[in-house]
């Protein structure tokens, strides 16, 4: 072999190896599933967490060339500080001033859900961006038109590239990378967590509202995630202009009309409106609404019906002060502030 | 010379079994096409123009008529069942491009008796990973307007038009799907069918050929069946009970009208 031949080859090999190392360069991005939390639901194996994969998932996340007019981003009804959540707004506020019908859910531990949307219509959270960029009250987009806005900026082609070892901008990209960033709105460090790691203790309210909890509450709530991620009918009034059956939608299945899915109580403080329908503005017209004004209609959740007969949960006036300052443990302030969450 | 033996033997084996494996190549396979021609009774289907006439008497005309086609299964006059790879046996035939009518597969040469297909998407791809939905099953693609965002699945079928006994200011729709539910049952359109080849023209698949199945799908099928289904009873069907009804009546609009074989 000549000593050019030998160079070329040595060149070739250098530049196999220059490749090598731009896709080794993809950082692992920590998954950090807390002990005392239980397996996942999503399937990492087939969309492995970088931190490139999950910057783009937020920058994504946050950019309102999603939506039609440009207007709207993920963000925009899931705002951090909120807890991901749309604060103050009942129902979804969508592009071109629309309303959906029903209130915008937390992004919060999305990869112990197994189900997504109030009535579970999504089982795989790749596929859940698609329902509101495509919902004519929400982005009322094509997420087609959204790829090919993203292949005509060179910005995203350079940061697909980085992920993904190519420009090609598919599908299946644009969906995982979305999913990446959702998977790490992670809360669980809230105080409840640091009770629960043995860093810090409950006061007494708070402990004879966590028994409280444990005794009325967690059925559902069930700690440490609080949600069952069943679906349930909880008597809130049917507003007649929707008439939302909820799963049913779904399952066209008559034992499943007006149920909702159980959501989490993480970080009630900062996630309100509550219900499906974002009729209740605080925790009292929630307490209220479980004492006091539970409806009972087709398939009220049998948890809510005493043995004798009434409906609600039988709570006085103090068990009810000492259950709320149990829930304010669930507060996490490092999760609405987390900076990694959130664009520079 | 036992070992020579055993040499011998050996050696016989591998040119035996390589003779076996030539004449397979020789066998080879050769392209077959699925022609799919809309059909409304005797009609033939053109869109926004013709109109017809359902069993319950109502006028209609057709806007969109499109539908997936997949996991085909062709059986030949010897008994031997050929199923086309998972890669290559989805489609989606849309009346309104030429280009989708006539699904084109390469089959083990021979004569084949039946052909078996299922009308929509199986729920095992219905349920699989985001990157095994490519092509016709991207749902944000040409599957864009075939696929629920809100309640994730394909539209198996979807046929609208218009029609003097709608109630919805003179249109009717159908989007019929359904894979029978991820974690509670739910309903179930995946509909199979089966067409006998053997009485209008039995295809010969040979290596240098050119055979085409022709099937004529009829609209008309849709109304009709165990249960009549009306436009004016029933405007729009999409994720309803009432869609199991369409869907089993639309299972008999395919038909082996001929086949050419070239």
């Amino acid at each position: 072999m000549s000593y050019k031949k030998i160079w070329i080859f040595l060149s070739l090999l250098a530049g196999i190896l220059a490749c090598q190392k731009g896709i080794d360069e993809l950082q692992t991005y920590p998954f950090n599933k807390p002990d005392y939390f239980p397996e996942t639901e999503y399937d990492f194996e087939n969309n492995q967490l970088t931190k490139q994969g999950v910057a783009l998932g937020m920058k994504l996340f946050y950019d309102p060339l999603l939506s039609a007019d440009n207007s709207i981003s993920c963000a925009s009804c899931h705002i951090q500080s909120s807890g991901f959540a749309h604060k103050g707004h009942a129902r979804s506020h969508g592009i071109y001033n629309k309303f959906g019908t029903r209130n915008a859910p937390a992004i919060v531990n999305l990869a112990w859900s197994p189900f997504f949307m109030h009535d579970g219509g999504i089982f795989d959270l790749d596929f859940q961006p698609i329902a509101p960029i495509t919902n004519p009250v929400e982005m009322d987009e094509d997420v087609e038109h959204v790829l090919e806005k993203l292949r005509a900026d060179r910005n995203y082609k350079w940061l697909f590239k980085q992920v993904y070892g190519n420009e090609d901008i598919t599908t299946a990209q644009f969906l995982k990378a979305l999913s990446q960033f959702m998977l790490v709105c992670i809360s669980a460090d809230a105080k409840y967590d640091s009770v629960k790691r043995g860093e810090a203790i409950f006061t007494n309210s708070e402990t004879k509202g966590y028994q409280l909890f444990l005794q009325h509450c967690n059925q559902c709530h069930i700690e440490p995630l609080f949600t069952d991620n069943s679906f349930r009918n909880n008597g809130i009034p049917i507003n007649p202009s929707f008439n939302d059956k909820g799963r049913s939608l779904v399952t066209l299945r008559d034992e499943d009309d007006y149920k909702f899915k159980v959501p989490t109580l993480r970080n009630l403080a900062f996630t309100a409106p509550y219900m499906h329908d974002g009729t209740m503005n605080t925790l009292d017209n929630v307490f209220e609404h479980y004492t006091q004004e539970i409806q009972n209609f087709k398939n009220l959740d049998s948890l809510l019906i005493q043995s004798n007969g009434s409906v609600g949960i039988i709570l006085n006036m103090e068990e009810q002060a000492a259950i709320e300052s149990f829930l304010l443990t669930l507060n996490d302030y490092h999760f609405i502030m987390d900076k990694s969450l959130a664009p520079e | 010379m036992k070992r020579i033996n055993i040499f011998l033997i050996m050696l016989f084996i591998l040119f035996s079994s390589c003779k076996k494996e030539n004449t397979k190549i020789e066998e080879g396979t050769g392209p077959l096409s699925v022609e799919f021609d809309h059909v409304v009774g005797n009609a033939d289907l053109s869109l926004g123009a013709g109109s017809y006439t359902n069993s319950s008497g109502e006028n209609f005309s057709v806007d969109i008529f499109r539908y997936y086609v997949s996991n085909f299964i062709f059986t030949k006059t010897d008994g031997t069942v050929y199923t086309v790879p998972q890669s290559d046996c989805y489609f989606l035939v849309d009346e309104s491009d030429e280009e989708t009518h006539e699904p084109l597969f390469e089959l083990p040469t021979g004569s084949y008796k039946s052909v078996q297909f299922t009308i929509g998407v199986d729920s095992t791809r219905s349920t699989m990973d985001i990157e095994d939905r490519t092509g016709v099953l991207d749902p944000t693609a040409v599957a864009g307007d075939m696929y629920w965002g809100w309640n994730s699945g394909y539209i198996f079928l979807k046929l609208e038009g218009k029609s003097v006994a709608s109630s919805l200011d003179g249109d009717f729709m159908y989007h019929i799907g359904g894979f029978g539910g991820y974690s509670s049952s739910t309903i179930n359109n995946i509909q199979t069918v089966i067409l006998n080849l053997q009485d209008r023209g039995v295809p010969e698949v040979k290596i240098d050929g050119s055979t085409n199945i022709h099937l004529f799908v009829d609209i008309l099928k849709l109304f009709e069946g165990d249960e009549t289904v009306s436009i004016a009873a029933h405007p729009m069907e999409m994720f309803t009970p009432y869609s199991t009804t369409i869907s089993a009546n639309y299972k008999s609009m395919f038909s082996h009208d001929h086949t050419e074989n070239e």
